[in-house]
């Protein structure tokens, strides 16, 4: 089977800065793949290669298994939401969400047909005739994805498309985003740096970190089980247990993660471990304390239910079951 | 009450009452726009309504329209066309020169390019416009460099076709109407560029991007996106540029034929023949002309997307 998108040992370089630093990477047809990773670890890099704006220094880029690496922009059947929405000011809305099919010579009528349709289907009628100064930012954000769907292509590339939008907002289109994946059925490659967004949204996620990619995997793999260091420190909060430390609670490996919220409180026996809570931090739907055990200073989350939190300078026993530990041994 | 509690009295008297601060500031420039351009603008249209009494000399005050009734005598109307024509041609001309290297320096030029660029584009206005037109006469000139070059290059033969063609051509570059075409381009062209690039520069890459990702070859992008973009600023430089031609009035008399541009005749008009009158309503043509170019501009949308 083909992929929808393959990366090829892709090394992608600006000068004396290496952006993409070999990249392998295989997308499925139908799949919501996400690239996560902090801003300069290539990601979006990755995607505009893909796109055909950055040409790669090495390696090659395979669309539907055909190799496009040198092809411009124009010529590939992918489509891009930028992050800036990047909206015609000079064009209403209707001719925005139109201009794929205007350049490819459709008749007027006909634009216009598809594109109310679009505009429909982003949940945004009636629109047409505004100028997209005139939106706002959740507007402009659905206006940019009706026009680049309008081309039917067979993967969207989507560069941090809800960065711009307040909390709530972004979390009603990471939904939407993702009921509109699924029912078009075309291949979604998002881009992002926020963690939350990449494990709610994504079949798959690559974490990306300074040009590689660390750790391809489902949501529940890159966060239960990190391959990396990286992987473990980036995605959600980590206990890393090291030297010492990690020999003593992780039955002598030389690094493991323990997730904050594995750690249970407890009666003093048959406990893991003890110490003095140092700090708690309210986040309402759970408290975390930070715990000073013997060498290490442990993160615990504490869930709404389990009671009024300890307070600082009590000692408190702490428990966690032996599955919760995972080891680093790649590290 | 010393100087410092004064001034701080001032400035909490101008912070309070902002109306007074803009009053303070636009009093001065006022007074110069009013009094001396908008008076003078209304003298010279008050002298174009008058007439000259060929036999005294005199100006003779009595309103009128027999001075745009001359306007529109043979000479005059060719003089009009000749100047209008002109006017616009270096306008094309210049649009079409700028607009690459504005999209370069705005797009591909950073740094010590772009300083470089800006220069390049700066350095002529530095130095007088009437030691750059000499410089010229002596660059097109028959025994001048650029035909002494082509003639090295076995090129000639292109000048003399070119100057073998009726209306533009002419005895040489620098005694034909393209000579004073080509120098106008070149005196014009920086305050074409400059429009431009600010409009250019305002335009983000993503949209370039957005439209070759939407399909469209590099071509329909300039003509969809860039070239619209860039209209505000065109428009800005045509005005520049057309008007400056229109009222010109040494170029043509420095490289050219002999035929005469408005600034010439007005100059001629108000100078050596006297006639005031008319060389005020011959003046009242390139304001007329501006205008409704001004105002086609704005039809065609020019000023839609500022």
């Amino acid at each position: 089977m083909t992929h929808a998108v393959a990366l090829e040992s892709v090394r992608c370089e600006y000068g004396a800065v290496t952006a993409v630093d070999g990249v392998d990477l295989a997308i499925d047809s139908g799949e919501f793949f996400t690239l996560l990773g902090p801003s300069g670890s290539g990601k979006t890099t990755c995607l505009r290669l893909i796109g055909g704006f950055v040409l790669p220094s090495s390696g090659r880029v395979l669309i539907e298994g055909r190799d496009l690496t040198d092809a411009p922009p124009y010529a590939r059947p992918v489509n891009t939401v930028f992050q800036d929405y990047a909206l015609f000011p000079h064009m209403n809305v209707r001719d925005n969400v139109a201009y794929g099919l205007m350049v490819r010579g459709v008749e007027r009528t006909e634009r216009h047909r598809r594109a109310a349709q679009m505009l429909e289907l982003v949940r945004l009628p009636g629109v047409g005739e505004r100028r997209p100064a005139e939106l706002s930012g959740g507007q402009r954000q659905r206006v940019a994805l009706a026009r680049a769907l309008i081309n039917e292509p067979r993967v969207l590339l989507l560069d941090e498309p809800l960065g711009a939008l307040d909390l709530k907002l972004r979390e009603q289109m990471q939904a939407e985003l993702k009921a509109l994946q699924r029912r078009l059925a075309i291949t979604f490659l998002f881009v992002t740096h926020d963690q939350h967004e990449a494990l709610s949204m994504s079949d798959r996620v690559g974490v990306m970190n300074r040009g590689r990619l660390e750790q391809v995997g489902t949501p529940r793999e890159v966060y239960e089980t990190p391959a990396t260091r990286f992987v473990a420190e980036f995605v959600g909060a980590a206990n890393l247990l090291e030297g010492d430390v990690a020999r003593r609670y992780a039955d002598g490996a030389r690094c493991a993660l323990l997730r904050p919220e594995r750690i249970r409180l407890g009666a003093a026996g048959g406990a893991r471990a003890f110490g003095d809570v140092v700090d708690s931090q309210y986040f309402g739907s759970f408290v975390r304390l930070r715990v000073q055990v013997d060498g290490a200073n442990l993160a615990v989350d504490l869930g709404a239910g389990a009671g009024s939190p300890p307070s600082n300078g009590a000692q408190v026993h702490l428990h966690w079951d032996s599955s919760a530990i995972h080891r680093l041994e790649g590290a | 009450m010393t100087a410092a509690s004064l001034r701080l009295g001032i400035s909490d008297t101008l912070y309070r009452r902002r109306g007074l601060l803009v009053l303070l500031l636009l009093v001065p420039p006022m007074l110069w726009v009013g009094a001396v351009y908008v008076g003078s603008l209304m003298a010279l249209l008050a002298n174009s309504l008058f007439r000259l009494d060929h036999f005294t000399g005199q100006v003779v005050r009595e309103v009128g329209f027999g001075n745009f009734v001359a306007l529109l005598e043979g000479a005059n109307l060719d003089v009009m066309l000749r100047t209008v024509t002109m006017a616009l041609l270096v306008t094309v001309a210049c649009i079409a020169l700028a607009l690459p290297v504005a999209w370069t320096m705005a797009r591909y030029a950073s740094g010590p390019k772009k300083a470089l660029l800006y220069l390049a584009v700066m350095l002529p206005l530095w130095s007088s416009y009437l030691v750059r037109l000499y410089a010229w006469k002596l660059l097109l000139a028959k025994e001048g460099a650029i035909n002494w070059v082509l003639a090295q290059l076995h090129l000639g033969w292109v000048i003399e076709g070119l100057l073998a063609l009726p209306v533009v051509g002419g005895h040489s570059l620098s005694f034909s109407p393209l000579g004073t075409f080509l120098v106008f381009v070149y005196l014009w062209l920086p305050f074409m560029i400059l429009p431009v690039l600010a409009a250019l520069e305002r335009v983000p890459v993503s949209l370039v991007e957005a439209s070759g990702d939407l399909g469209a070859h590099p071509v329909t992008t300039f003509w969809r996106v860039v070239f619209p973009l860039a209209v505000p600023g065109i428009a800005a430089g045509s005005i520049f540029t057309f008007s400056l031609t229109l009222g010109d009035y040494i170029v043509p008399g420095v490289i050219g034929d002999s035929s005469m541009f408005i600034g010439q005749v007005v100059s001629l008009q108000q100078g050596t023949a006297g006639n005031v009158p008319l060389a005020a309503a011959l003046s009242l043509v390139p304001i007329a002309v501006i205008a409704l170019f001004l105002w086609g501009a704005k039809r065609l949308g020019a000023f839609d997307a500022l």
